[in-house]
């Protein structure tokens, strides 16, 4: 579904990515692991074209998207949940929400839509009308992800959704993931400091380190590799 | 619906305009020529709140758009208006607003050619380049001969009237408020809410930014225009750099972003030094008999007082005057 083919970034004289190669597949639910200043926000920021590749390639269901606005991207069914949980503070739930399915216009498509998000955090039904900027963490985390889902996406991408977030609301968050994948056939790109719940959800793992892929396997190999396990899953 | 009782409003008020209008001949010449300045005010106003305000952007050149618009629809009113026979009688209905629009239309053209370049550069760096565009313009017209160059363009025909600045006022107003509400007006609040997130969500945010900043100086030159035909003199010296940064504090004062919030302190800005001129020329009486004491103090003190009455109120109301919608977050 989506291939990386030695992609590098650079930020003006600082190389971010230094050719990593990666590969999602059309139902799998990919992890990138590693710690701070690695390259996997700056990996997914190029995908969604918020970044200028250097070099490499990007292609997403056999279309070369390198280098395309981040706008066409999206159009092209590719969503992405930025690191943060940038919710739109001052526009309500339902406004956010809205601006996620931002492309489409057909009003029953958006109300589809609206009714899954609803069905997958039912938290979100209760604070329609309050601005995101009010929402508890885990429920600007939800929204942040409801909204990426409402241009009902052929692929989606979250980064770090577990980010300073109480540790219930995360196992729900990630057990929504996971079925969204199963019953959508979904594919996820996912980005993540706790590895060690990133190799639980996840079929295949990256780990990278300054901007290379040092390690790449099924994720049960991952869990089990002591390289791993000494380095990010605390022994 | 909400949209037809917006039109009804914009009706009422376009009405009430030239009701006041036709009775301004027994209004006293002072006073009127105050409250269509406040008229000028909140186009000026609610042009920059669109940019400022509801995008998210930071522009510093609200002024220099102004003057192109107002030394552009001068120019038509002083140089080919009375060439072509056009300055008078029922002809000058219709070219005047033709002149405002054509100075509005030329100005958003400014606009755009500053806009295109620049609007990928945020906050203090897009301040920068509005701010060196408003001096360029200052500094190009106070050097060209053919406007007057220093001495400022005199013989503008004094055409504008309360009809023309409070239509042009409710029609601003109106144009702002409907952008924002349509179905992709709320693109431009995620704009200023958050880039990133915008981008990521599909929108076009250059668009979204260059359509405020053209639509922005677009009203900005139209006010120029009303400006130029009521006072019917120009001066480069007029829209400096204080004056973008008036039109600034309305907006920062009004609450950025908040419709009524930015006319109100438009009003009030517009009306304050004059109020406090007029308060300069009164006295109080001595209450212990003997010479009455005179305010006279104020007139000297009125900008320190106006800019006293700022700190305050920026102070007692930092989120602005009328805002309503829950302070923003401190950014991590």
């Amino acid at each position: 579904m989506l291939e990386v083919q030695n992609l590098s970034v650079r930020y003006g004289a600082i190389t971010a990515l230094h050719g990593i190669s990666l590969s999602v597949p059309a139902d799998g639910i990919v992890t990138l692991i590693g710690g701070n200043g690695a390259g996997k926000t700056t990996t997914l920021r190029a995908i969604s074209g918020m970044v200028r590749p250097a070099s490499g390639r990007i292609v997403f269901d056999g279309r070369d998207i390198t280098g395309l606005p981040p706008h066409e991207i999206v159009r092209l069914g590719l969503a992405h949940s930025p690191e943060g949980r940038l919710v739109f503070a001052n526009l309500t739930v339902m406004e956010n929400l809205r601006m996620g399915a931002y492309l489409q216009r057909d009003a029953r498509w958006i109300a589809s839509e609206l009714e899954h998000v609803f069905s997958m955090f039912p938290r979100l039904k209760e604070r329609l009308a309050q601005p995101a900027g009010t929402l508890s963490g885990g429920e600007q985390q939800m929204l942040a992800i409801g909204r990426a889902l409402m241009s009902r996406p052929r692929f989606l991408m979250l980064d770090e959704p577990s980010l300073g977030i109480a540790p219930l609301l995360v196992k729900e968050i990630f057990a929504r993931l996971v079925e969204l994948n199963r019953e959508r056939s979904l594919p996820i790109l996912l980005v993540e400091q706790n590895a060690h719940l990133a190799l639980e959800v996840s079929t295949h793992g990256y780990v990278l380190e300054t901007g290379r892929v040092l390690l790449s396997d099924r994720s049960e190999v991952l869990r089990d590799s002591p390289q791993v396990r000494g380095a990010y899953l605390g022994g | 619906m909400a949209i037809p009782k917006a039109q009804r409003w914009l009706l009422v008020a376009l009405v009430l305009s030239g009701a006041a209008s036709a009775v301004s001949g027994s209004i006293d010449p002072y006073f009127l020529d105050v409250v269509m300045g406040v008229g000028v005010g909140v186009v000026l106003a609610s042009s920059l709140n669109l940019i400022n305000g509801f995008t998210g952007q930071f522009s510093l050149g609200h002024a220099g758009f102004m003057a192109v618009g107002a030394y552009t629809s001068a120019m038509l009113s002083t140089v080919v208006a009375p060439r072509m026979g056009w300055g008078a009688g029922a002809l000058q209905w219709v070219f005047f607003p033709a002149s405002l629009v054509a100075g509005g239309l030329v100005a958003a053209l400014a606009g755009l050619a500053v806009g295109a370049p620049s609007l990928r550069l945020k906050g203090d760096y897009l301040a920068i380049v509005t701010l060196g565009f408003g001096e360029i313009i200052r500094v190009v017209l106070q050097n060209v001969d053919a406007v007057g160059g220093a001495r400022g363009l005199t013989g503008v025909p004094t055409h504008t009237n309360l009809l023309w600045t409070f239509g042009t006022a409710s029609l601003t107003v109106y144009t702002v408020w409907a952008l924002l509400e349509s179905t992709r007006g709320r693109g431009f609040l995620a704009v200023a809410d958050d880039e990133v997130a915008a981008e990521a969500m599909g929108l076009d945010t250059t668009r979204y930014k260059i359509t405020a900043f053209g639509i922005g100086s677009f009203f900005a030159g139209v006010a120029g225009g009303l400006y130029a035909h009521l006072k019917g003199y120009l001066n480069p010296g007029g829209f400096s750099f204080e004056k973008s940064i008036e039109i600034v504090v309305m907006v920062i004062l009004g609450g950025m972003g908040r419709h009524a919030g930015v006319v109100f302190a438009a009003i009030l800005l517009t009306l304050l030094p004059e109020g406090l001129r007029e308060l300069g020329s009164r006295s109080i009486p001595n209450p212990f008999g003997g010479p009455a004491w005179s305010l006279d103090w104020i007139k000297d003190a009125r900008m320190i007082l106006y800019s006293l009455l700022l700190i305050l109120l920026m102070l007692l109301r930092p989120e602005g005057l009328f805002h309503r919608r829950q302070p923003r977050r401190p950014s991590s």
